[in-house]
This record gives structure tokens, C-alpha cells and sequence, in this order.
């Protein structure tokens, strides 16, 4: 629902302390492929903010173009939200935190809205360190336009019609980190404990957040011979017109320990190696985190966690130095400066 | 490769009589050899001396090395459009001086520098040869700084030709330089070097004079870009995005200055707005409208290749109704173009930018006091008709130096539009974001943080309550509406100027810097062929009726504009009848340079003589 206000506690209902039961977080029903990991990450950002007792009318949910970029609608249905264009919610997200710096920011981006179309304004957005959290719902192709390759993909998977990709992967983290974001972190849509304690440990923080949530994508992720191949569907349809075939997929659970490398297998047979950090991983060291997104990359595993913090540098709205107030809700008497201003301006004109 | 070699001249007869006060000066010099000093201190001087003054500034795309033209025209009757002839050239480049002494009408007068040798190339013009090297040594023992006061030296020289006060002169260069005070010093004497060598070796035998006036009193000297940018202050802006762009980077950079002296609060010290230098136009207009949405008055100037870039943008806006100012200095296209040359030529793109179905609210200032007056009123428009709205500026009004009134404080509050607040959700008993409740297509918008119901700004499709749809009906609706909107917008944009001269058959319209040119030209058509005019200067689009009316009472109408294609004339075509549109005839003008009188009066008697 487009415009409700937070839902009034049902009785008997947990409540947080800003008296909201978990139902005032939800949002719109999802429109993605059943057993999509982005309806996954929507359940963790629903708890996350009524675990920490986020009031929805202070969050602001923005989006670019996407699979990803639809999420925002089905969590936080009280909070404001706004979908732009390709590759642009860095830019309109920034705007935004600058107009009210006290709104918490979360952003929904894809592999290709950040990895390709957005790569600028992603680049600029870390350099700044805009307080926000992006998430990035991560699944290595295009699933809106029906499964093109994008730039996170790794380096000889393939599309269901047989193109391999043949270029290295950007990787997000890494480049996040190289860039200044100051809260950096890896997690898989499917692990409930690991995305819900960095979801709620990016809401405490203040500077940008990267989430770069590998999110498989149920549909595209086909291999040729697999029995989801488009060619199989073709053979096995009803001829009723171009129907796209989408199989029904149980979401895929993972819960491991820190420190171990769980393997785990997509819906399409394929197997993403998760390593996750181990207790005494130090986030601070920039240069350790490089090296163990280096590390785990050649080994052709995904290292998952808090992989790097700098809880000291200046957010982008600290370093302009802005006034308490929002600048959105700023009087006319601040806003327009006095006569004797003009006049002095004036004066020096002359 | 003089600015005028591609453009066919008439020469005028060279009269005998004195003229006091109506002269054009064209100094030639190289980027970068600190003649921008010489030319504003010469300038400030005619300014201080009560004469109505322009300077025009044909610069290359370039920092340093290439040629450059300033061109200065003083006119006791208040023109202060670019005069296509030249009375007086400053002739310091030798890379172009031969070419400028031969574009030059008879009767001219030509101060350069002796080495060049240029007297012999024609007899029908008056030379005043200038040692500015030799004059320089003494002046200036460092051979390192002597490049940047040599140009000073020509100031004095025309001081003593012209009757440029010396004291203005003077008063012109501690204005100009501040307090650096060994700069200033060094200027003095040059621009005394220059002046004691006229007076021992140059004998006046030409007929323009310079002579004090009270046509300035309580004016100042300023550029189009700085009212832009005090307006903007002045409208309360929050939220400034810009690229560094030619010829629109001075606005924010002044902005920037301005900002830090007025707008900072005074018990923290910190700021109340801020100004982002962003990665590109995308991210520009991106920050402009997610703090539009937010609820700041935000805003970002560009010129043509940004506006290019900032189409898709844009068009989110529009459709999902978003406000946000975009200044518009205009250069010449396509592409690249000539980023540092003048033109018209953003209008139809601007009018319609982005794919589908788009109009956007253009505003068009004519002088300084509009570039100031019509980017507040960009604001509040905006926010009003909750779009993006464009101030069509250019490099003319924009990075050119004018005299004018001073500026205005605003006389009326800040319009942020239809807010929501607890007495309308009242009122309205049930809120939809996009419900138009008062028939005027404007619908309450509420913004994050301010208490009100929330809503999810999108631009794809939705309905009347910012819930996605891919209904027909949903989508027809909005668009309708959005057109309603900008049926409304022809109430409270500014309206036209009209002059309607009685028993006028003909009548011209025309809009921006060149206003300037069209008011000199109707003098020239009555006074040299009787020719009477009417005058009509859009300063936005939408149009009013007053463009229909006016045209029906006129037998022909040319509009006169600054680009190929006769770009406004296109966009009138639209809003009028098949019988109004065949009274309409076009006068264009594209070399780059400023349009001046003399090609609008022209272009009319020949089409009136066809």
C-alpha cells in the first residue's frame, strides 16, 4: 500500500518500543519469481528496522531499474519511497540525504544498475561516504530483461543461451573499499543470521554502507542440458503463446559458522562457495580485507561478513557542515537572506 | 580568423561629424595576457563616467595562446547590443592583425603595436602605432610581469584619445585589483606610460570622443551569471548540483562565494545549504531531484551538451512530479559545438526533453535584472507545478558584463507549493498523492520527515495514488492530468511584454539577449525606412493568449531568434492557428556572436521588400 501510515499495534502482538508490531514494516506483496533471494533480503530489512525500533516515517527507500530495484516496494510500505531511473539512485539518493540528513536511507540496487549503468555515480557515492545503506541483491545478470549477462558475473558462467562470459568480475566489495565506503560487508540473501546482524549493525553506523548480497536469480541461472533450460521448456510447453517458464523454487536457507565455507547449491544445480569471516578477523585493517577478497576470488569463493569498518570518517553530511535543522524544513527567515545583504551586495557592484 | 570574417559586412560611410559617445572599441589580444584587466578597467571607466556601456567578451575555447576579442560599446542612447561595426581596434595580436585591420569599414581607427607595421595595409584608416615594449621596460624592471601589464598601457592610450577621465581610470584599477597594492601600483604607471605617449606623440585626428554623462547614476556592473546566482540565493535555495561547464560555471562558482557570506547560520557557524560538485549531469540533475523530492529547494545550471545529458532525468520529473531548477546557459550546438560562442538553440529540445509525452516550464530571461528575477521565479514555479523547471539564459546575458538597476529585494514570500499539512488532510478527508482535488492538475505532495501520510514516488506507471498500474485508464489519466497541469502553468509563468505601436502592419517577436538588438532595430526601421513596428518578448513557455491576440492584429510577424532552425517559431507553430502561423516569418541568426541591430533591420526590409 502506497499511503498508510504505521499500523496501530494488534493487541497480544510483540511490539518494539516505538509501540509497532513487525506488521508495520511490511510492504507491498512481491511481484518476483517465487523463491527469488531478493524477497529474502526484504524479510530481513522488515525485521532489521523493527528490531531496532526504526520508525518507517523517517526511512526513505530509493531504487534504480531492476529486479532489485522493484524490492523496495514490498518492505516499509510507511516509509517514503522512490524508484528512479537506470543506474541513478546513488545520485537521487544523495540529493535526497542532503535535503534531511536525519532520514534513514536505504537503497536497493542491482549488479547492473551499480556494476554497469551506475558505476559512476556507485564510484562517487563511496568517495563521498553519503550516509546510506546500498544494498546490492547481487545474482550476475540481467533478470528483468530476461537473463543477459552482467558485469558482477564470474568469469566462464553461462547464459541459458550458451554465452559464457568471458571477462573478469567487478567486485563490488573491493571496489567499495578502494573507494572510501566506511562499512563494507558480504552476505548471502539465504542466511538469516549473517544479513540480519550486518542489516542491523549498518543501521548504527554513520557513512556509507555497502551490502553486497549475493541473490541468486531462479530463472536465468539455467544451464544448458538442465531440465529449467529454455530449450526443455520449449520442447515441454503447451503451445500457448510465448510463455515464460518459471519453476517454483523454495527459498534456499544457509546458517554456518563463522570461520568455515559452506557450499552452497542454486536452484539450478550450480554451487557458490561461502566463506565466511572468521571471530578473529580484524574489519579495520583495509589492507587485510583487500587481500582476502584477492584470496578468496582465486579460489573461486565468496568471503562473507563485515569485511571492513572505518567508524571515524566524516560522512558526506558531517563534512558540509549543515545545520541541525533539515535543510528541507528550513524557514523562509533563514532561507532568504536580509536586505542589508542584498544592499551590500549591491554596494560592491556599483 | 577575425570573429567577423565569415559574415558579409556594409560598410558605413565614414561622416565627418564628431561622435561623442557612440563608439565601439574591439581589442585584439592573446588568451591569457591579462587583457580581461585592461578591458573591464576600460569598462568601469565609461560606466563611471555616466555612459551606458556593454562589454562582450569572444573568447576561444582555450586557457592560454589563442586569440581573443573583447569588443566595447559605449552609446549615449542606452544600445547595448553588439554593434557590428567596429570604430576603434586595438590590434595587440599579431597572429590575427592583419585580418582584423582588413574587416574594418573606412573611417576606422586603428591603435596597435608599432612592431606589426600594420599602416601600410590600407589608406582609408587612421593608425596610431604604440612601442608597447619599449614603453613596458621602464615601467616594469621584471621582464616575468611586464606580459601582464602591457595591455594596461592601450588604456591609456585611448584614455588621452577618447577624453577617458585618468582619475576613472585609476578608481577603475584599485576596483579591479583589490588590495594588491604592488599590482595596482604597476598598472598605475603603465596605464600613465600609455597616456604621456599619446599626449607627446599621438595628435588626435579621429572623430570619436568619450564624454561624461548621467545615464548610470546608482547602477552596477554585473554579469547575467551572478544574478542568476543572487536570485537563487535570494529564492532560498538548500541544495546547489553542478559540472563545470562553459559558459554556466560562474553561476554556481558565485553562488559558492555568496553562500558563504550570507548563508551561513549565525549562531553555529554551519551551513543552511549545500553545493555539490558532482561526477557528471546525470548525478547533477539525479541529487537536484532526489532533494526536490526531499523537500529543498534545489537546483543546478548547465548549459547544452549537460541539458543533452540530463534528458532521461528529466522526464522522471515530469512523470512522477518532481521540482527542481535547471539554468540553462545557452552555447552554440550541436555537440560540442562552440562552447564559448553564443545562442538560442536549446529551445525545442528543452521544451519537449525526455522520450514520450513531456512539456517543461521555460522561463527566458532578456537582461540581468530577469536573469535574477525569473530564477526566483523558477522556484517557486517549480514547487507551484511540482516539475522541473528551465531558465533559458546564454553565454551573452550570462558571462558578458552589463550595466543595470540595482537588483530588487523580492516584494512577495516564498511559494512552496501545495504541502501537505493537518488542516488539508482535514479538508481532504482521504489523500492520494497524485488526486487532483482542485481541478487545476496540481495535486498535495508530502515529503519525508514532515509527518504526513508517505507515498512512492516512481516513474513508471501509476495511478492517482502512486501505487504502480499498468492500466490504461491509469495511465491516460495521469498524463491528462499533467497536460492539465501545464495548462494552468500559462496562468502564472510570466507573461509577455507587449508594445503595440498604433498603425504598425508589421511587428517582430523575439525573446532573451536578444531583446537588445530587436529594440535597436525598430529605431532603425523607423527612423532610416519608416518602417513602424509592434513588439512582443516572451520571457516563457507556455505562452499566454496575448501571442494570438497580437499576432491578429499584425499583417506580418517576424520572429527573431538566435539559431538555424527558427527553433521558437516551431514551438509557436504548435499553440496557434493555421491564419496565425501564415503571418509568421523568420529572421535567424547563428554565427556565434551576439545578434546585433543591424542584421534584424536588414533581414525585415528584405523579406518586407520580397
Amino acid at each position: 500500500m502506497a499511503t498508510e501510515t504505521p499500523a496501530a499495534q494488534t493487541p497480544g502482538k510483540k511490539v518494539n518500543r516505538i509501540r509497532l508490531d513487525v506488521q508495520a514494516y511490511r510492504g507491498g506483496k512481491s511481484t518476483l519469481c517465487a523463491g527469488c533471494g531478493h524477497n529474502a533480503i526484504s524479510e530481513r530489512i522488515v525485521e532489521a528496522c523493527f528490531e531496532m525500533d526504526v520508525d518507517p516515517q523517517r526511512v526513505i527507500k530509493l531504487s534504480g531499474i531492476g529486479c532489485s530495484s522493484k524490492s523496495p516496494a514490498y518492505f516499509l510500505g510507511a516509509a517514503h519511497g522512490f524508484n528512479a531511473v537506470h543506474g541513478r539512485m546513488a545520485a537521487v539518493a544523495t540529493g535526497a540525504v542532503l535535503a534531511n540528513q536525519h532520514l534513514v536511507a536505504i537503497g536497493v540496487s542491482g549488479d547492473g544498475d551499480t556494476g554497469a549503468i551506475g558505476a559512476g555515480h556507485f564510484v562517487h557515492l563511496m568517495r563521498r561516504n553519503v550516509p546510506m545503506i546500498y544494498i546490492v541483491e547481487n545474482n550476475g545478470c540481467y533478470g528483468l530483461t530476461k537473463g543477459q549477462m552482467s558485469p558482477t558475473a564470474d568469469l566462464g558462467s553461462k547464459l541459458k543461451n550458451g554465452v559464457v562470459s568471458d571477462l573478469p568480475p567487478i567486485d563490488l566489495c573491493a571496489l567499495a573499499i578502494q573507494l572510501g565506503a566506511s562499512f563494507v560487508a558480504r552476505s548471502f540473501s539465504g542466511d538469516k543470521r549473517q544479513l540480519a546482524s550486518l542489516l542491523k549493525a549498518a543501521m548504527a553506523h554513520r557513512g556509507t554502507v555497502l551490502l553486497d548480497v549475493i541473490s541468486p536469480c531462479v530463472t536465468f541461472n539455467d544451464h544448458e542440458g538442465s531440465t529449467k533450460s529454455y530449450a526443455y521448456v520449449k520442447a515441454h510447453d503447451d503451445p500457448l503463446g510465448e510463455v515464460l517458464f518459471v519453476p517454483y523454487f523454495d527459498d534456499i536457507v544457509v546458517d554456518y559458522e563463522p570461520g568455515t565455507t559452506e557450499v552452497v547449491t542454486l536452484h539450478d544445480g550450480s554451487r557458490v562457495y561461502l566463506k565466511k569471516i572468521a571471530d578473529g578477523y580484524n574489519p579495520k585493517d583495509k589492507l587485510a580485507a583487500l587481500a582476502l577478497l584477492d584470496e578468496t576470488a582465486r579460489k573461486g569463493e565468496f568471503a562473507t561478513g563485515l569485511l571492513y569498518v572505518d567508524p571515524d570518517r566524516t560522512s558526506f553530511t558531517d563534512l558540509l557542515n549543515l545545520v541541525d535543522t533539515p535543510l528541507s524544513l528550513l524557514p523562509e527567515d533563514v532561507l532568504r537572506p536580509s536586505r542589508e545583504a542584498l544592499d551590500q551586495i549591491m554596494e560592491r557592484l556599483r | 580568423m577575425s570573429p567577423e570574417s565569415a559574415i558579409q559586412e556594409t560598410p558605413a560611410a565614414a561622416a565627418a561629424q564628431e561622435m561623442v559617445n557612440d563608439f565601439s572599441i574591439q581589442v585584439a589580444t592573446v588568451n591569457g595576457s591579462g587583457s580581461q584587466t585592461a578591458n573591464l578597467v576600460l569598462v568601469r571607466s565609461l560606466f563611471q563616467m555616466g555612459i551606458p556601456v556593454s562589454g562582450k567578451n569572444l573568447f576561444p575555447s582555450n586557457i592560454a595562446g589563442l586569440p581573443t576579442w573583447y569588443t566595447i560599446r559605449a552609446n549615449r542612447r542606452g544600445y547595448v547590443a553588439r554593434k557590428k561595426e567596429i570604430d576603434l581596434l586595438v590590434a595587440m595580436n599579431p597572429e590575427t592583425a592583419k585580418e582584423d585591420v582588413l574587416a574594418l569599414s573606412a573611417g576606422a581607427v586603428v591603435i596597435y603595436d608599432e612592431p606589426l607595421k600594420l599602416q601600410d595595409l590600407r589608406g582609408d584608416l587612421i593608425f596610431y602605432p604604440v612601442p608597447f615594449d619599449k614603453l613596458v621596460a621602464p615601467v616594469c624592471p621584471d621582464a616575468k610581469l611586464r606580459r601582464l601589464v602591457r595591455n594596461v598601457i592601450y588604456d591609456g592610450v585611448l584614455s588621452k584619445l577618447l577624453g577617458i577621465e585618468m582619475s576613472e581610470l585609476e578608481a577603475a584599477l584599485g576596483k579591479q585589483l583589490g588590495k594588491k597594492s604592488k599590482a595596482v601600483a604597476l598598472n598605475q604607471a603603465a596605464l600613465k606610460a600609455g597616456y604621456d605617449f599619446a599626449d607627446t606623440n599621438l595628435p588626435k585626428r579621429d572623430r570619436f570622443r568619450a564624454e561624461r554623462m548621467n545615464a548610470t547614476q546608482g547602477k552596477i556592473l554585473i554579469e547575467g551569471n551572478a544574478a542568476v546566482a543572487i536570485g537563487a540565493m535570494m529564492a532560498g535555495v538548500t541544495v546547489v548540483t553542478w559540472y563545470p561547464i562553459t559558459p554556466s560555471s560562474t553561476v554556481c562558482e558565485t553562488l559558492i562565494e555568496y553562500m558563504k557570506q550570507y548563508r551561513l547560520d549565525k549562531a553555529s557557524g554551519k551551513a543552511t545549504f549545500a553545493i555539490v560538485q558532482a561526477e557528471d549531469e546525470l548525478a547533477s540533475i539525479g541529487m537536484a531531484l532526489g532533494a526536490g523530492w526531499a523537500g529543498a529547494r534545489s537546483m543546478t545550471a548547465t548549459s547544452g551538451p549537460g541539458i543533452s545529458l540530463m534528458a532521461e532525468l528529466t522526464g522522471l520529473g515530469y512523470y512522477s512530479e518532481v521540482p527542481a531548477v535547471i539554468i540553462d546557459v545557452q552555447r552554440l550546438g550541436p555537440s560540442t559545438g562552440l562552447p564559448t560562442r553564443t545562442a538560442q538553440g536549446d529551445i525545442l529540445s528543452t521544451a519537449v526533453l525526455s522520450h514520450g509525452d513531456t512539456r517543461h516550464i521555460m522561463l527566458i530571461p532578456n537582461s540581468v535584472d530577469e536573469c535574477y528575477k525569473l530564477t526566483m521565479a523558477a522556484f517557486d514555479l517549480a514547487e507551484r507545478f511540482q516539475t522541473p523547471v528551465f531558465v533559458m539564459s546564454d553565454l551573452d546575458l550570462g558571462m558578458n558584463t552589463w550595466v543595470a538597476d540595482v537588483l530588487q529585494y523580492p516584494d512577495k514570500p516564498l511559494n512552496r507549493g501545495k504541502r501537505l499539512d493537518a488542516g488539508t488532510l482535514a479538508r481532504l478527508g482521504e489523500w492520494g498523492r497524485y488526486v487532483d482535488v482542485d481541478g487545476d492538475g496540481i495535486a498535495y505532495r508530502s515529503v519525508p520527515g514532515d509527518g504526513m501520510p508517505t507515498y512512492f514516488n516512481r516513474g513508471s506507471g501509476h495511478n492517482s495514488r502512486g501505487q504502480y498500474s499498468e492500466r490504461a485508464d491509469d495511465y491516460t489519466n495521469t498524463v491528462d492530468r499533467l497536460a492539465r497541469k501545464f495548462e494552468t502553468a500559462r496562468q502564472w509563468v510570466p507573461a509577455e511584454t507587449v508594445d503595440v505601436e498604433p498603425e504598425a502592419r508589421i511587428a517582430v517577436i523575439a525573446y532573451g539577449s536578444t531583446h537588445w538588438a530587436v529594440e535597436e532595430a525598430r529605431d532603425q526601421l523607423r527612423q532610416e525606412a519608416g518602417v513602424k513596428t509592434s513588439y512582443l518578448r516572451l520571457r516563457a513557455y507556455p505562452f499566454t493568449a496575448e501571442v494570438g491576440r497580437f499576432i491578429d492584429g499584425h499583417a506580418r510577424v517576424y520572429v527573431v531568434e538566435q539559431n538555424r532552425d527558427a527553433q521558437m517559431l516551431g514551438l509557436l507553430k504548435l499553440d496557434l492557428t493555421a491564419e496565425q502561423v501564415g503571418r509568421l516569418r523568420s529572421v535567424r541568426y547563428y554565427t556565434g556572436l551576439p545578434i546585433d541591430a543591424r542584421s534584424v533591420s536588414d533581414a525585415v526590409l528584405a523579406q518586407e521588400r520580397e
